[in-house]
């Protein structure tokens, strides 16, 4: 029993110093996707609710259960897609400036959505 | 190899998975492929959970399951997919406050399941953890949420007493913590839980709103713990590597954001304590009969036609406004006239660190010429024109003058060493953070007032007239 706990204890430990080392410098346009990465990782806690849900019986305890699982759903999906609109404005290249005064008005004006 | 091992095995996989997509997340070129990466992990993590014998014992339970993922999914979709970006730091709170509640109430739900053969101390402290953290998270991402969203002011809100208060709900929920470490009584529980969704409002109360990023980062990192906790509650290593993974990086991602800001976590976070009356300093109405100069379009049109250096400093205005593409449209006509243009991106700009690099990504702005706000700075006093598009803390003097001022300490943007500053704003109402900016009093500064993207079309049109 006590070893149980050890052994997590240590990849608890471990888990830390790999959060702690794996994101290093990160450029302040990246905070907020990094932010909302990790949000949506730890909706991850959907596995605990599934696995609370299958054990759980009687009325209370399937209630809660039930809350967990939409409310862990709410935070993995949401939390993976929200990032991923995020990112994709993060073009890979600069777009090519139109060098001619008259080819880049008429580009502004079809570019931007009205 | 059993079951269970193959399903560890695949749980293995996916902490890999999610370390990668942090890793991912943390550099500009693998971003998106980082957080796909750690969607697939999670997918296949979730729907390898289904092959234990447990989940499926009973079909009520797992139909219920289902549909509660159903649920979720069909609310969650539509909602990252719909919110606007200028949004999305509020929807993040909310994704993550709900994190937090799932993990909480995972903990009731183990809690009421082993309470009856009186559960060794060790498990009621874990279970009170996840109980305690997932709970002021999931309270205090939804004051975020409501200040961001604007559903209640973003000034910080202090009451008389607050700290006496502060102090009486913490020593309670420690009391009644080992209340229940001892007794394993599932009321005291109960009432641990309600205290600390208390703890999570008025720990989140007194943070100003500019603040509020910051704290949405720590309560990222708290909801990450909490579930670690349930990972340890239920013996799962994927939510203990996971949650403590979100948890780690989250302590150190809200340094730097503070940093970012020039300020320590402490200072975000407890800063509002006894200073009752600087916070509502800005409130009364005095300083907005005071005179200003605003000028037409037509003036600052040919002010920034013939000017040699224009620097744009973009705000949450533009970002409310959609003026994004208009003011693009405004640099590249002033480009092409021969003015050295650029944009000078404060890191907390928007509603979030980069919130603004992402909306200005959004219209095609190239990267060379946003400058961070370091690298901005030290040209400001060459500038003719320091164009403030619906910015105001960002540029706020008071933040190097006025020792006391919410924001005092606060890095800005320099717009006041600029030859001639031209704020585009919607009216004289003060910024996010509810104070007022001297910098709009100043003689060098001419306002435009409206919405920043009929002004910014208007001075486009100016422009080509000059």
């Amino acid at each position: 029993m006590s070893t149980g706990i050890l052994e997590f204890l240590t990849i608890f430990v471990l888990a830390a110093l790999v959060g702690n080392e794996v994101i290093g410098r990160v450029p302040s346009i990246l905070h907020t996707p990094l932010m909302s990465g990790s949000n949506a990782i730890h909706g991850i806690v959907l596995v605990g609710a599934i696995l609370v849900m299958g054990s759980a019986s009687g009325a209370m305890q399937v209630t809660l259960a039930f809350l967990a699982v939409l409310l862990a759903t709410l935070n993995i999906v949401g939390g993976f897609v929200v990032t991923d609109r995020m990112l994709e404005m993060f073009k890979p290249k600069p777009v090519e400036r139109a060098p001619k005064a008259s080819d880049a008005s008429g580009d502004d004006a079809t570019g931007s959505p009205k | 190899m059993t079951l269970n091992t193959w399903i560890d095995l695949v749980y293995l996989l996916a902490a890999i998975g999610f370390i990668l997509a942090l890793k991912g997340l943390s550099s500009p070129k693998h971003a998106r492929n980082g957080n796909l990466l750690g969607a697939a992990a999670a997918a296949v993590a979730i729907g390898f959970t289904f092959a234990y014998p447990e989940v499926r014992a009973h079909t009520l339970n797992l139909v219920l399951t289902l549909v509660a993922m159903a649920i979720g999914a069909a609310i969650a979709v539509p909602a990252a997919r719909m919110v606007k970006m200028t949004a999305m730091p509020q929807m993040v709170a909310i994704f993550n406050g709900v994190g937090g509640g799932a993990a909480a109430l995972i903990s009731i739900v183990v809690f009421l399941l082993e309470a009856p053969g009186k559960p060794a101390v060790y498990r009621i402290a874990e279970v009170l953890f996840g109980v305690l953290v997932g709970s002021v998270s999931f309270s205090g991402s939804a004051i975020a949420f409501a200040k961001l969203q604007e559903l209640m002011t973003g000034r910080p809100i202090t009451y008389p007493a607050q700290q006496a208060i502060n102090a009486v709900v913490g020593v309670t929920i420690v009391a009644l913590a080992v209340g229940t470490l001892v007794t394993g009584n599932v009321p005291l529980l109960v009432a641990t839980a309600v205290l600390s969704l208390v703890l999570g409002v008025i720990f989140v109360l007194p943070i100003g709103g500019a603040d509020v990023p910051v704290l949405i980062s720590l309560l990222n990192s708290f909801t990450g713990l909490a579930v670690a906790a349930s990972g340890f509650t239920l013996n799962n290593n994927l939510l203990i590597i996971a949650g403590t993974l979100v948890g780690a990086s989250g302590i150190l991602l809200t340094r730097m954001m503070s940093k970012a800001m020039g300020r320590s976590l402490a200072n975000v976070l407890f800063s509002a304590f006894g200073s009752v009356v600087t916070a509502a300093g800005g409130a009364d109405g005095s300083a907005e009969s005071r005179p200003v100069k605003a000028g037409t379009p037509e003036d600052i049109g040919v002010l920034l036609a013939y000017a040699r250096k224009v620097v744009i400093i973009p705000g949450y205005g533009l970002a409310v406004a959609q003026a994004q593409h208009t003011a693009r449209e405004l640099a590249d006509l002033l480009m092409e006239r021969g003015v050295e243009v650029f944009y000078a991106i404060h890191p907390v700009a928007g509603r979030m660190p980069g919130h603004m690099n992402v909306l200005l990504a959004e219209a095609n702005v190239p990267y060379d010429e946003l400058k961070e706000m370091d690298e901005a700075n030290p040209e400001m006093s060459t500038a003719d024109v320091a164009l403030v598009i619906g910015a105001n803390d960002t540029v706020n003097p008071a933040a190097k003058n006025t020792p006391g001022s919410p924001i005092y300490g606060m890095p800005i943007i320099n717009a006041d060493d600029a030859e001639n500053i031209v704020f585009l704003k919607r009216s004289m109402r003060p910024g996010f953070a509810g104070i007022d900016n001297e910098l709009l009093f100043d003689e060098k500064t001419t306002l435009l007032f409206g919405d920043a993207k009929d002004t910014l079309a208007k001075l486009v049109a100016a422009v080509k007239d000059a």
